[in-house]
């Protein structure tokens, strides 16, 4: 069998291949979008730590697929975003502030979430960023169903649905890219092929080429890509989003890269997979290290900008970290809200039950953390 | 899980109910007329369907009504929710040619393809679109074609559909969609074409499951369904597709979820169901109250399962003393079990006898034994007695 060959636009030096295939971005766009990717790799590193020093309780990292912000650049604000839950580079793009990502770490009482949901699981209504939840690929067919929408009501938006190779096993990556070609829904399928699934390395989740030969079967429009080349992210998401919007018709694409970091922070990667292979990978390969030197050969990007720009991520991180970490948390009565609409009898009648126990043990029941109590 | 299973499943389940055995036993037992056919709860005039102070709001001119069976009264519904709203579409397994059931007859041919649409055969994928409209704010009203089968989306209205609101902190909610599924026993439905798991779902904080027992009632509830702001699961009892028969007001009207109905007041006992078992219900008491004269039951339809109406539950066992749930479902984890305990705790020392439930055995729905497993009419009406002879 001979794999389909990925979409490549730079190599690892950040040279372009052929020029017809660079796009035609300003440096202000590029310069955004490799801050944004030191950006995150930043956040990532002081959060990782953060969870070690159990400030935080749980965490998961981007590195080595920075690339990805790549879809952020192409697609539009009107588009809706489904993820898994290492697309934070693209709340990152949309202008996601790190207060606001610190606030859902902390589970304090700015949490858009209200506290409800483990880190990372961020939600943005105002930035089109559907919530984050741990079932994977349960959004799949759900961001099929939102394209369907948008298509009927002829916003000339699309939907960009996010998942890794892993969850590309369960059921619902069939259902969800099966009704999307049937049903005509402008959906984009980005598959972050990283080869692992938490423990599991690709050659153990599938036998047939990767997930993108798969789109072929189900008679869907699809590309695999080189995932650690912005670039080629960035070309393939632009003439996707052309697709669906234009032609009402689902996209798959399948970005090759290699998860570099743990899987999480419950995780500890060296029991299944060499750590000499990991550092190779991360040093050869790296999708910041290649848009940087992309930038240097365009004399767009200097030392000094890396140093003042890391500096000046760190330091505001760590403001936004620090009053995020001071905040209480969320009211006590968040706890029941939201459920449904409104209060229903039995969750009322809950409440007060709880009420009355916080009154009369209100020593195994301290609010002070809270931002008020029941 | 074949599509011409179910058909052929759906085509004799007409032939079965032609010759009248899902109604009832032809014989009347103890000079009692069992069945759908000869209940006393169905509206046969205009004037009986409007009597019903839940509809006392509809003006005269809203006051026509026409007469439908349940799957008419179904579709009706969504005939109503498609002209009252843009955003609406409905599709499923088959609905595009109206549906195994007929529920989705003409739809398409009046709204378009576009609104009303047949998906791949796949439930998990059903309910996630579902989801998917939903959270984008447009109404989806999705049919899973039998209830047997929603369990492959199972993790999609639990883990998703039910907690979209909560976990997002009210950013995001999928209010706008409404899964109908055709539940219940059948006569000759074996395995997969007669369960009732209305307690699975009722295990999960977030959903809403209702059922109906009437045409009336199936098209004022779906309507609520359809417009309420939370994720709502549907329950068709499919006997009751063709053998209930009744005048419908024909105006656009909803019925109140959360709300259960006193069919029949009484004084002595307490008998809750919900779905085709009220009809057994109101047979049971019917001999009950024959064989035990002075006897009074009352009869209450709870109509929403989750969030259920406790409240008129328990205000009518602390006046009776003594209460009777019954339904198709297995007995063990049943939401008589729910009841049960919720009316322990709330009636305590107004309860006169252990609360009786009459259920489905904890067995699989068996085909050529359907009616052993039943909580048939001799069963309830035994339960009846076993609570005021305690």
């Amino acid at each position: 069998m001979v794999p389909l060959k990925a979409y490549r636009v730079m190599d690892h030096t950040g040279t372009v291949l052929d020029s017809a295939h660079e796009p035609r971005l300003s440096k202000e766009q590029v310069v955004n979008c490799y801050k944004k990717m030191v950006q995150l790799h930043v956040i990532d590193g002081i959060l990782y730590e953060a969870q070690r020093q159990g400030r935080i309780s749980f965490y998961m990292t981007h590195y080595g697929e920075e690339a990805m912000i790549g879809t952020a650049a192409a697609l539009e604000d009107c588009d809706v975003v489904y993820g898994q839950y290492r697309e934070a580079f693209m709340l990152l793009y949309r202008g996601f502030t790190m207060d606001e990502m610190m606030n859902q770490c902390f589970s304090n009482d700015l949490d858009y979430g209200k506290g409800r949901q483990m880190p990372i699981h961020y939600g943005s209504k105002k930035l089109n960023f559907q919530t984050i939840s741990s079932p994977l690929a349960t959004q799949i067919p759900q961001a099929t169903g939102a394209a369907y929408a948008l298509k009927r009501s002829a916003s000339r938006a699309c939907v960009a649905c996010f998942f890794g190779e892993g969850a590309a096993s369960e059921g619902d990556f069939h259902a969800g890219l099966n009704m999307a070609a049937t049903l005509n829904c402008p959906v984009i399928f980005l598959c972050r092929n990283n080869g692992y699934a938490i423990s599991t390395p690709a050659s153990e989740q599938y036998k047939g080429d990767g997930i993108a030969s798969r789109g072929v079967g189900y008679g869907i429009d699809t590309i695999r890509v080189d995932g650690n080349d912005i670039w080629a992210v960035y070309n393939a998401t632009k003439a996707a989003r052309q697709i669906a919007v234009e032609e009402n018709r689902p996209v798959l694409i399948e970005a090759m890269t290699y998860r570099i970091g743990h899987h999480s922070t419950s995780d500890d990667s060296t029991k299944y997979r060499d750590r000499k292979e990991v550092e190779e990978r991360a040093k050869f390969d790296n999708p910041v290290t290649r848009l940087r030197r992309y930038l240097e050969n365009k004399q767009w990007w200097t030392q000094e900008e890396e140093d003042q720009w890391r500096k000046e991520v760190r330091s505001s991180l760590m403001k936004s970290f620090s009053a995020a970490e001071k905040r209480k948390k969320p009211a006590v009565d968040a706890l029941f809200t939201d459920v449904y609409d409104e209060l229903p009898q039995n969750l009322r009648d809950q409440k007060q039950e709880l009420q009355d126990l916080m009154k009369k043990y209100p020593e195994y029941y301290d609010t002070s953390d809270y931002a008020s109590s029941l | 899980m074949q599509p011409g299973f179910r058909q052929l499943a759906s085509r004799s389940l007409h032939y079965i109910q032609r010759r009248g055995y899902a109604a009832g036993s032809a014989q009347p037992q103890d000079g009692i007329k069992q069945g759908v056919a000869h209940s006393l709860l169905l509206k046969r005039t205009a004037e009986d369907a409007l009597r019903n102070p839940e509809l006392a709001h509809m003006s005269a001119i809203d006051g026509e009504t026409r007469k439908m069976n349940l799957f008419q009264a179904v579709n009706d519904a969504m005939s109503i929710a498609l002209a009252t709203d843009d955003n609406a579409v409905v599709f499923g397994e088959d609905v595009s040619f109206g549906g195994v059931f007929r529920a989705t007859t003409g739809l398409a041919e009046k709204f378009g393809k576009d609104r009303v649409f047949n998906t791949p055969l796949t439930e998990q994928g059903i309910a996630g679109f579902a989801i998917g409209m939903a959270a984008v704010g447009h109404t989806a009203i999705a049919e899973i074609q039998f209830a047997d089968y929603i369990f492959p989306a199972f993790d999609q209205l639990v883990n998703e559909a039910a907690k979209y609101r909560y976990r997002s902190g009210n950013q995001f909610n999928v209010g706008g969609m409404t899964i109908r599924a055709p539940c219940s026993a059948v006569g000759h439905g074996g395995h997969y074409h007669s369960q009732s798991p209305e307690a699975f779902f009722a295990h999960c904080p977030g959903l809403k499951i209702v059922t109906p027992r009437s045409p009336i009632q199936a098209k004022g509830l779906l309507l609520a369904s359809i417009r309420d702001r939370n994720p709502v699961i549907f329950f068709e009892p499919k006997n009751l597709y063709r053998a209930a028969v009744e005048e419908v007001p024909v105006a656009d009207y909803e019925l109140p979820l959360s709300k259960a109905e006193v069919l029949k007041r009484g004084k002595d006992v307490t008998i809750v169901g919900y779905g085709a078992q009220m009809y057994t219900l109101e047979n049971a008491v019917q001999l009950a109250e024959k064989k035990m004269p002075g006897l009074s039951c009352e009869l209450i339809d709870l109509r929403t399962i989750m969030p259920w109406d406790v409240d008129t539950v328990v205000e009518s066992v602390n006046k009776t003393g003594r209460l009777v749930v019954a339904h198709e479902a297995p007995k063990s984890s049943g939401m008589g079990a729910e009841i049960s305990s919720t009316i322990m705790e709330r009636c305590f020392l107004r309860l006169e006898a252990p609360i009786q439930r009459v259920c489905g055995w904890d067995t699989p729905f068996p085909l050529i034994f359907e009616k052993f497993y039943m909580p048939n009419m001799i069963r309830c009406f035994d339960a009846i007695k076993n609570a005021v002879n305690y």
